[in-house]
């Protein structure tokens, strides 16, 4: 359950990480790579080393993806229709993986906002995650 | 007398019960004294306790006796939480100083949790990880891929530990 508050709160955090979507993206799935490596399993076709330009490219796109959610919360499942279907259908992530890159990405957000990342913004955007997760595995069955 | 020899089969060798344990690598645990060594343990442990009472409000249930909880801002300031939460970082730091042998050294907290606390032991990971946002926030890009990933892996062994105990 989120508040006016702390919707607002999520829009303008992810606002914020927009310019800075590639470094924030790729943080995060390196972090996701190094403490959970079966992960790494649904990338076998890319480049996911440091400094890779895949690592960059794809970090952005779910950056921009959560962002793009971020901006209307309450009309996630429509934002999400067609990520939905992609997972679901083609890329068929395990969601339990979504939980893993939730937590990277919070991390992540600690590292880069430091005393900034209030236990309230780590709450809303926490909530936010989750509920960005379940929807894009509405299709999954 | 057959099935005598296939007890004493069953049991593990010593060999084999060394072969179940944590192994760290010397890098390994540098990183976890450093990190330990460079903590305030009243300021890191009062701010991961009050975290995992504001993030995952549910765990507040076990803090009923401690005072104003109402809102983020009462559980930032209760005086017994922090001082709580430093207890708890004190008690992390016996694994840091028996890392080989984390199993053994939370035994008895272990029973405590279970049988006197009754605390759901997936209680742990929400703190460890609460904890782990917070040394991130305090360490900023020091706290590397490499680095959080030890860092959990300790604090894995440690939830394990505490939740060994319980039946």
């Amino acid at each position: 359950m989120l508040s006016k508050k702390e919707k607002q709160l999520i829009r303008e955090i992810w606002e914020r990480l927009t310019p800075v979507a590639e470094d924030i993206g790729a943080d995060a799935l390196l972090r996701m790579f190094a403490s959970y490596p079966g992960t790494k399993t649904y990338f076998s076709h890319l480049d996911i080393g440091p400094g890779s330009a895949h690592l960059s490219s794809h970090g952005k796109k779910i950056v921009l993806a959560i962002a793009e959610g971020a901006k209307d919360i309450s009309q996630l499942t429509v934002t999400l229709a067609p990520l939905q279907t992609l997972h679901a259908y083609q890329l068929r992530i395990d969601p339990t993986n979504f939980k893993l890159l939730s937590h990277c990405l919070l991390v992540t957000l600690a590292c880069f906002m430091g005393e900034g990342f209030t236990p309230e913004a780590h709450a809303a955007i926490d909530k936010f995650l989750s509920a960005f997760a379940a929807v894009l595995a509405e299709k999954y069955r | 007398m057959k099935q005598l020899g296939l007890l004493v089969t069953m049991q593990p060798s010593v060999k084999e019960k060394n072969a179940a344990m944590v192994e760290w690598t010397e890098q390994e645990r540098s990183i976890i004294t450093n990190i330990f060594g460079n903590l305030d343990y009243e300021d890191v442990g009062s701010k991961a306790l009050s975290r995992c009472l504001i993030v995952y409000p549910w765990t507040q249930r076990y803090f009923a006796s401690f005072g104003n909880l109402y809102n983020a801002e009462a559980i930032k300031t209760n005086p017994n939480i922090a001082a709580h939460g430093t207890k708890v970082l004190h008690g992390l730091d016996r694994a840091v100083k028996n890392m080989d042998n984390i199993k053994a050294t939370y035994a008895e907290l272990s029973v405590l949790h279970s049988e006197k606390l009754h605390v759901d032991p997936d209680n742990f990971k929400l703190l460890a990880d609460c904890l782990t946002i917070v040394i991130a926030a305090k360490l900023g890009s020091a706290f590397s891929p490499e680095i959080q990933a030890t860092f959990q892996k300790f604090l894995a062994v440690v939830v394990s530990a505490l939740g060994r105990q319980y039946h």
